[in-house]
């Protein structure tokens, strides 16, 4: 059921999903197939889908459904599944508070404030994207300096255009794929810019939505300063050095209108916060074990929310297993808990779950801090696995199984991508 | 029909004047250049209501300090905007400092500021852990407070239209006639007649007087970059800390704002553009440098947002108040730190030089000293929220998710006067959290575009051509 009358819902939900994006859906279906009956999603937005809903663009759905799709098509199949289901979602609905005995506080954009509860919650928020201020692009206070997402809401929701010659600073896939829908439109889009010196993006985002259209992606540049009193009038490029300062002596001028930023995501925590759940300063997400249980007993987390994911298809795998296990955790089917720590060694930023267990088999989610050719990942000296290329942009996963670990006796595991040695 | 008088201006010093002067029965109107009040130096202000112990009592500045730090309260209380005396600490880290801080306190003294402590190493580090633990001494001050400059602005205009003011904004004055003691002020919005001229005009100030053909004077901007950092370090400090002042500066501050963000800075340079609100590389670098001196746990990294702001300051460094060579013109200029907090007292002031120049003052009857109190949804408790959004839905959906305000609040916002994103932004902090308004910034549009009834394309950032959108046709040509 799909409904914004808060007296439709039950007033005692099993399992309560916090965000109607794919991670929410996803993990709402886990719950339910792991035996969870009264199961509730709660979406901010009046139509459950998240952000694949301006996510126009095909690209999705590869690796689950093996066909492309665009993200609202993603989206809708996972609602279609859901509404097959007798899983309850209440949309124009915001989750305020969840307290120590599950009490929910949840917040209706129409029938206002109401109090339900629940044995397990899932927190499922996404991310956000990071702005000028986390970066400190000097220059005016001009508007017309906005990130990709919003622009990409302004254009393929609201159905405006944010200027008439835009800079994109930062080669994150959001701004890839907006340089192609700006050009589409018939904005003239002078160039994408990029402080590191490897592209951020998925390397068929850059094939697609740069070469293909001819936009130039500038390595090793980034935007020194903006100008412009009202409207940007133009933006400062200059190539940064090995310790990302911009050598002015070589920089140059790029008359625009407009300057989108797609400098990276952040998880969106505040709620998390507000649980005072421990949170890893490296993801900024939660930290979860491997049935991606936060340190709050009984509330789990998935998809951005925990780190920020490449593809949709791994934040639906990782949301199907936090649902199933917060199902498992309501009909007290939990399995024992985790008995080793992963610990980020050489070459790799962040492993999620930060904690698995000898017993059952886990993916694991990894991020690199650096390319690389040819590489080993290695797991303590228990495990090795030749990878062929890997990139900041791209997410390693590993699936541990019980028997790489059977000799093994400690308690902490490090992870290691180091150069491969043949 | 000619204005009793007409305040060019409408920073905090002319929102302060302006509602002075509605208390009594007097015909005034308020020109304003920008879309709404306190579009100018106001809203980058530190926010801080200074101890009264800064500024020596010699210069006029350092006088009116203290006598506008202990009128805020009433002015707080009347029109409901957030202020609290959360004290400073001057902190120093060297012995050599140590006379210094000895000098503060005895000058505070002597101005008759109550509470000064000099607190040792031990005491300080106990009150305030995060400082630097090689912090020797430092001097605390009780009357020291945070307020919102920009809510202080939006709060006295809504009360002084309330009594009567006229207020015209996006008004540019372009020239100033004087015949028989009437003056008439000619802006892009039409003349203005008018017996008196209150030039509050801030970095304009100097303009102004030379359109009237009084006795010259220059204003220079000194510019100022601060810094906010992210909600989670709400606490670091609990007072505003001050490093050792130099000579030629106040130095770089650590400021629990008024919300409880920690903002970092002000930088103080000088600069020949009375526009340029740039901030730099060497601003950042500066701030962050210094600052760590004092509280080593601030990262750059941290940083959610950045402006700058630009000090109007005369020859002299003091104010420059009072009547001039022409009868009826009269200047409020060169208001820099601690300007905000003697605003009530220079509003006073301005109202005794009226008198003296012949406008007769009688407080009227029907003078209304308060404005509703804006309501903050999330400060509320649960049995609150559930009553208001029974009453009235729009409190019930949240529009800007990092600080948590709703629909309602923003629509309260408009209907008190925003015309901007930045109007909004500044009454309900709708964008101003860690995303810096990337996910509530297109419903703040549609909310401004339904409620003023102009399309999204007409609908900006501040005002000016600061828009945010195209139409797709448009761009298209």
């Amino acid at each position: 059921m799909i409904t914004d009358t808060i007296s439709h819902l039950k007033k005692e939900y099993d399992v309560v999903v916090v965000g109607g994006g794919p991670a929410g859906m996803a993990a709402a279906l886990g719950a339910r197939q792991a035996g969870a009956n009264r199961i509730l999603i709660a979406d901010r937005e009046k139509e459950a889908g998240g952000i694949l809903l301006q996510c126009i663009h095909p690209g999705f759905g590869l690796q689950h459904f093996k066909e492309e799709l665009t993200g609202p098509e993603y989206a809708q199949r996972f609602l279609e599944q859901v509404l097959e289901t007798d899983i309850d979602i209440v949309s124009d609905a915001y989750i305020l508070d969840i307290s120590a005995d599950k009490q929910v506080k949840l917040m209706s954009g129409s029938q206002g404030v109401h109090v339900l509860s629940t044995k397990a919650a899932v927190l499922a928020m996404g991310a956000r994207e990071r702005t000028r201020g986390a970066i400190r692009t000097p220059g005016t206070r001009a508007s017309g300096v906005l990130t990709a997402g919003l622009a990409q809401k302004f254009v393929n929701m609201i159905g405006y255009l944010p200027g008439y010659r835009a800079v994109i600073l930062g080669s994150g896939d959001i701004g890839l794929i907006m340089a192609r829908r700006l050009t589409l439109e018939g904005v003239e889009v002078a160039g994408v810019f990029e402080i590191m010196p490897h592209a951020n993006g998925l390397n068929r985002n850059i094939v697609q939505c740069l070469h293909d259209f001819d936009i130039p992606l500038h390595l090793s540049t980034t935007v020194a300063d903006i100008h412009g009193t009202d409207r940007v009038e133009k933006v400062t490029v200059a190539p940064v050095d090995e310790n990302f300062t911009p050598n002015l002596d070589k920089s140059w001028d790029i008359p625009c209108d407009t300057l989108l930023l797609s400098i990276g995501l952040i998880p969106e925590n505040e709620l998390s916060r507000q649980l005072k759940l421990q949170i890893d300063p490296v993801t900024s997400g939660p930290v979860v074990n491997s049935m991606m249980e936060t340190s709050m007993d009984g509330v789990f987390a998935c998809g951005n929310v925990v780190h920020i994911h490449d593809l949709v298809d791994f934040v639906s795998q990782e949301a199907f297993l936090a649902g199933s296990n917060a199902g498992a955790y309501v009909t007290e089917q939990r399995p024992p808990g985790d008995n080793i720590r992963l610990v980020p060694g050489e070459n790799v930023r962040y492993c999620v779950p930060h904690t698995i267990s000898t017993d059952r088999e886990h993916t694991v989610y990894m991020r690199v801090k650096r390319p690389m050719e040819e590489s080993v990942l290695r797991l303590g000296d228990v495990y090795e696995k030749k990878l062929r290329f890997v990139l900041p942009a791209e997410m390693v996963n590993l699936k541990v199984r019980p028997r790489f670990l059977e000799n093994f006796h400690g308690d902490t595991l490090r992870v290691d991508v180091v150069p491969c040695e043949d | 029909m000619v204005y009793d008088v007409a305040i060019i201006g409408g920073g905090v010093i002319g929102c302060t004047i302006a509602r002075e002067l509605m208390r009594y029965p007097i015909r005034a109107v308020l020109l304003e250049k920008e879309s709404e009040v306190g579009f100018g130096t106001s809203k980058a202000n530190s926010g801080i209501i200074h101890g009264g112990h800064h500024g020596s009592p010699k210069t006029l500045k350092g006088k009116l300090e203290w006598l506008g730090n202990q009128m805020w309260d009433t002015i707080c209380d009347e029109l409901g905007f957030g202020f609290k005396r959360i004290g400073e600490l001057t902190v120093a880290l060297t012995e050599d400092q140590l006379p210094t801080l000895d000098q503060l306190k005895q000058q505070g003294e002597e101005k008759g500021v109550p509470g000064l402590e000099m607190w040792d190493q031990e005491r300080l580090l106990r009150e305030e852990p995060r400082l630097n633990p090689d912090a020797i001494a430092g001097l605390y001050a009780p009357t020291t407070g945070v307020i919102n400059p920009y809510e202080a602005c939006f709060a006295l205009i809504e009360n002084a239209c309330l009594n009567g003011l006229e207020l015209v904004t996006d008004s540019l004055v372009q020239d100033i006639d004087q015949t028989d003691d009437i003056w008439t002020i000619k802006t892009n919005r039409g003349e203005f007649p008018t017996r008196f001229i209150i030039n509050a005009a801030g970095l304009w100030a100097d303009r102004i007087a030379q359109m009237a053909g009084v006795q010259p004077f220059t204003i220079r901007p000194r510019k100022g970059e601060e810094y906010i950092l992210d909600k989670r370090l709400m606490g670091l400090v609990k007072r505003v800390i001050f490093p050792c002042p130099t000579p030629v500066s106040k130095g770089i501050l650590v400021i629990p704002t008024y919300d409880g963000t920690i903002m970092v800075g002000p930088t103080a340079e000088m600069t020949d553009d009375k526009e340029d609100l740039t901030t730099s590389v060497a601003g950042g670098q500066t701030v962050f440098q210094m600052v760590r001196q004092v509280v080593p746990g601030i990262s750059p990294r941290d940083c959610i947002a950045e402006f700058a702001g630009l000090r109007a300051v005369t020859e002299t460094e003091d104010f420059i108040i009072g009547s001039t060579d022409k009868k009826g013109f009269i200047n409020v200029a060169g208001i820099q730190s601690p300007g905000l907090t003697a605003a009530p007292a220079i509003a006073e002031m301005v109202g005794d030089i009226l008198r003296d120049e012949g406008l007769p003052l009688q407080p009227k009857d029907d003078f209304v000293p308060s404005i509703p109190k804006p309501i903050h949804f999330v400060s509320l408790s649960t049995d609150e929220q559930i009553a208001l959004t029974q009453k009235n839905p729009h409190y019930g959906r949240i529009v800007c998710r990092c600080e948590l305000i709703t629909e309602g609040e923003i629509l309260d916002s408009i209907h008190r006067g925003a015309r901007t994103l930045d109007g909004i932004k500044f009454r309900s902090r709708a964008g101003m959290g860690r995303c810096q308004g990337g996910f509530c910034t297109g419903r703040c549009m549609e909310l401004l575009s339904q409620e003023l009834d102009q399309p999204l394309s007409q609908i900006t950032k501040r005002g000016g051509d600061t828009w945010i959108v195209r139409e797709r046709e448009e761009v298209a040509k």
